[in-house]
């Protein structure tokens, strides 16, 4: 059960920043737009439909997480090698997704000189081939 | 006009490729000597010896390998040893860190595919300096991401043939080090280069050597702090970036769900608080790329600073998170282990096995200068030209060289981990020596300050060839040289003149080098080369005289006792019975019941009638200790003595204490003067029984602890004398059988040798009637 650490972090983050943003609207009564309007038209209007299918997967891969890690609190843990193994997979395929994310996001063309997209996809691609073969491999 | 002097003129009809092919030429070529260099000068202990597996731990692993090698992975893997820790069992497979034992099987897998019959013996032998060569490459990768190739060819012959890691890694020494320094410096190098290029590849081969260092040592441990340490200090110096994340979240995500394949770490990783940093780090960076996100499409001020905020404040939360579960149990808090690094003396107090490791011991100062010779010099100077540069994996090596400083100075053995770096850095620092003086270019003076240039001693060096004239025609300068940076006026032209000068300071950097040599192979042959199952000394004409004590006891156990005889000994030589000797042991240096152990010791501390139940009970036949006092073999049972009698007290604090094992005047003695307590010990007993016996009439010298021993022989009522070795240094003692007319064993010893009980009056009446 130790092992619901990465994911109450990853939920505390979207929780933190929900808070955030709920003061945020409340500072800007006045405003006519709050804050998290404008994240979305932002995000709606800044980003490539390329990225949204990837932030999509995201979206997905994280609620796999959060209903796994649901599960094991309250249900059982117990094959917790097969809980490890599918949460791991879970949080191993949302960061090597995030990489892939980051890596292929035009703005961070700066950041990584030495990475093209073909480039980070075939690393994406061998990531995942790895870490689901210890995945498979811890199942039992 | 803006050419700059010479001081000396390089052939300028050469292409650019040609240099650069005949670089890297001669790069390939020195990693080969290099690596020839390393592999020969660990070959030492078999050249003087022979080819033999030495001290402990490698017993046992060469043991395992063998059963690996001939009934293959699956009977390894579930095998159960019934003849380790007698009666209880050792499940071998679930209890061990399997990295080299398959390091070992699958190499001679494929050399017997190859047809090639090598013994698996061999195999194990030399796979310490087989891997030796390739820590000296990945040292030379490592090296290159820090300066420059030049420095990296200097790091990997260091790293080479430097004593602190020749230590561990002769030929024989088939320990789990041998292949986890280089899995060490590989995962690092992958570690800086996934975090260089922000690629996913390297930052999945660095899961994947993490994994395999996971599989070859428990240091591992080391790395999973490591790396997260790193990153947690680029994070608070403000350097987050996208590349930081791509490469720890990859590594950290394979890495830790590979690291819990191997059985012996099982869940820890998700589970105690040696691998909460780096979970708490993985969690941050998740915070931080999603804030960093979000900032990307919301650029109002307000809002920045409030998820500034609550990043901080969702990183606290997880602190007080892990802190929370650590209490409520689902965390293991940290192992005593663990503490023993921040206390040293926690170790002595309520763990005393780990205390009485020799390697566990604080490191005398001397003994830096015996494993790093001048590198140790070189280091500190290494470290501060990494803060000039400060590049991410410059902070890396600083954090590595702080920590490890740290870990050697309370450990003999993590001097290991040390070492590595020491490597690195003094490469750097000794390579920025060579190009500052080995660079042809001089400084530029312009002409006007000529003249009072000429006064300077400093010019005074300056050659007096017409280039002078070029030279001071030219515009001042704009290169700063490396040394130049260090002197205050940057406006004045600084630099070195003429040929002299550069060639004083090559010339002695070149005889450290050779005093560098010249050291790590004499410390090489002569302090760590010692298998210590063969012992050498010398005779009077200098030749070599081979003391072979410990293998003679074994194979008279292997020869003469039966199959499934118990052999009873101190923790130290389990294996080696096990391995050379066959034979059941109670307690071996896998340490992990302590109550055996403890149990252990107490049979050797308490007196022969205390012990004698104690033996019968656990089926033991055979009692072996080493004894030194013929010979003067210092790592002898007796100076071990008083971590038995610790280790027993820890757990029957009422029946042995370790003030009755000294003189009143808190003396360890084994004369005359030695307490009762000491004199009635089993120990005691074996190890002077019938000693004196060999001085004739002369009285008996204990060579190692210097002191006369008394004439009268020590007697033993329960134990029979069975075997003693040449030199006296290993003596086994068979434990009696309960006497066939149920009489105490000592009455049964008396009636045998004619001496009357006391109680009875006989003797009188029948001298009467005689």
């Amino acid at each position: 059960m130790p092992a619901s650490k990465t994911p109450s972090t990853s939920q505390k983050s979207s929780a933190a920043v929900a808070s955030t943003t709920t003061k945020q609207t409340q500072q800007q009564v006045t405003g006519t737009t709050n804050a998290i309007q404008t994240l979305f038209k932002a995000y709606n209007e800044t980003t490539s439909s390329r990225l949204k299918l990837v932030d999509a997967f995201l979206v997905f891969l994280m609620l796999s997480g959060i209903s796994q890690f649901l599960y094991c609190i309250l249900v059982t843990n117990f094959p917790f090698n097969a809980f490890l193994a599918g949460f791991g997979s879970n949080v191993g395929q949302f960061v090597l997704t995030a990489s892939l994310r980051a890596q292929v996001n035009p703005e961070n063309r700066t950041v990584f000189k030495d990475v093209s997209p073909e480039r980070a996809f075939a690393d994406f691609v061998l990531g995942s081939i790895v870490l689901h073969f210890f995945v498979y491999n811890f199942l039992g | 006009m803006a050419t700059n002097s010479k001081a000396y003129s390089l052939p300028s009809n050469v292409s650019p490729e040609t240099v650069a092919n005949t670089s890297s030429l001669l790069r390939i070529v020195s990693l080969a000597l290099i690596s020839g260099a390393a592999i020969a000068s660990r070959l030492f202990a078999v050249v003087n010896f022979e080819s033999i597996i030495h001290e402990f731990d490698p017993w046992f692993n060469y043991r395992a390998t063998r059963v690996l090698a001939s009934k293959g992975f699956y009977a390894f893997w579930n095998w159960f040893d019934p003849t380790a820790w007698y009666p209880l069992g050792r499940v071998v497979g679930g209890t061990v860190y399997p990295g080299l034992m398959a390091t070992s099987g699958v190499i001679y897998n494929i050399l017997h595919a190859l047809h090639l019959p090598v013994d698996i013996r061999n195999i194990c032998v030399l796979l310490a300096p087989g891997f030796s060569a390739l820590t000296a490459w990945s040292t030379y990768m490592f090296t290159k991401e820090m300066k420059d190739e030049s420095a990296g060819l200097l790091a990997a012959a260091f790293i080479g043939i430097v004593p602190g890691y020749i230590s561990r890694s002769v030929a024989g020494s088939y320990d789990n080090e041998a292949i986890a320094i280089f899995l060490l410096m590989f995962t690092f190098y992958c570690w800086i280069k996934a975090l260089k290029t922000g690629s996913a590849l390297f930052g999945t081969l660095a899961a994947l050597f993490y994994f395999y260092m996971v599989a070859a040592w428990g240091g591992y441990a080391f790395i999973t702090n490591m790396i997260p340490l790193h990153a947690l200090a680029l994070i608070l110096m403000g350097r987050y970036s996208s590349r930081l994340y791509v490469a720890y979240s990859s590594w950290y995500a394979i890495g830790t769900l590979a690291s819990m394949q191997v059985p012996f770490v099982g869940f820890q990783p998700v589970r105690t608080s040696e691998h909460m940093g780096a979970l708490g780090v993985f969690g941050l960076l998740q915070i931080i790329a999603f804030a960093e996100l979000v900032r990307s499409h919301v650029s109002s001020k307000q809002f920045q600073s409030l998820l500034y905020a609550s990043v901080i404040g969702a990183g606290i939360l997880g602190t007080a998170g892990i802190v929370g579960l650590t209490y409520k149990g689902w965390i293991a808090p940290w192992t005593g282990r663990f503490y023993s690094l921040w206390d040293t003396g926690y170790a002595k107090k309520y763990i005393p096995i780990i205390a009485s490791v020799s390697e566990h011991q604080p490191t005398a100062w001397p003994s830096f200068f015996m494993d790093l010779h001048f590198l140790i010099f070189l280091f500190p100077a290494g470290v501060a030209m990494c803060f000039k540069q400060l590049r991410d994996e410059h902070v890396f090596v600083i954090i590595y060289a702080v920590v490890a400083s740290y870990f050697a100075g309370v450990m003999v053995r993590l001097m290991l981990t040390l070492t590595p770096c020491v490597c690195v850095a003094a490469a750097v620092a000794f390579s920025s020596l060579l190009d500052t003086y080995i660079d042809p270019a001089e400084p530029n003076v312009p002409k006007e300050e000529a003249e009072a240039t000429e006064a300077d001693p400093g010019a005074a060096d300056a050659p007096t060839t017409p280039k002078k004239a070029k030279k001071a025609s030219a515009p001042p300068p704009t290169l700063g040289d490396f040394v130049g940076k260090f002197v205050v006026d940057e406006k004045k032209p600084h630099g070195i003149f003429g040929l002299n000068t550069r060639l004083a300071v090559i010339l002695n950097a070149l005889a450290m080098l050779v005093f560098f040599v010249l050291h790590c192979t004499w410390v090489t042959a002569n302090a760590y080369s010692s298998p210590s199952v063969v012992l050498a000394s010398s005779n009077p004409d200098g030749s070599q005289h081979i003391i072979d004590d410990f293998r003679e006891a074994y194979y008279w156990l292997r020869q003469n006792t039966p199959q499934d005889a118990v052999v009873m000994s101190w923790w130290d030589y389990g294996y080696q019975i096990a391995g050379m000797a066959d034979r059941p042991t109670l307690v071996d240096n896998n340490t992990w019941n302590n109550t055996h152990i403890a149990t252990v010791g107490k049979a050797m501390s308490s007196s022969e009638e205390v012990a004698y139940p104690i033996l019968r009970k656990h089926d033991v036949d055979y009692v072996l200790i080493i004894f030194g006092g013929l010979l003067g073999y210092s790592g002898d049972d007796i100076n071990k003595f008083l971590w038995m009698v610790r280790i027993a007290q820890g757990v029957w604090p009422n029946e042995i204490q370790e003030p009755n094992y000294f003189t009143p005047r808190g003396e360890y003695r084994v004369d005359d003067q030695a307490p009762p307590a000491m004199k009635n010990s089993l120990m005691y007993k074996m190890s002077y029984y019938r000693f004196a016996e060999l001085f004739g009439g002369q009285p008996a010298q204990d060579r190692v602890r210097g002191q006369q021993i008394s004439k009268t022989s020590p007697t033993l009522d329960y134990l029979d004398e069975a075997f003693t070795s040449e030199n006296w240094i290993v003596r086994i003692y068979q434990v009696r059988k309960e006497d066939l007319l149920g009489r105490d064993l000592k009455l049964a010893n008396a009636f045998e040798a004619g001496r009357k009980r006391k109680k009875q009056k006989p003797p009188v009446r029948r001298r009467a009637i005689a």
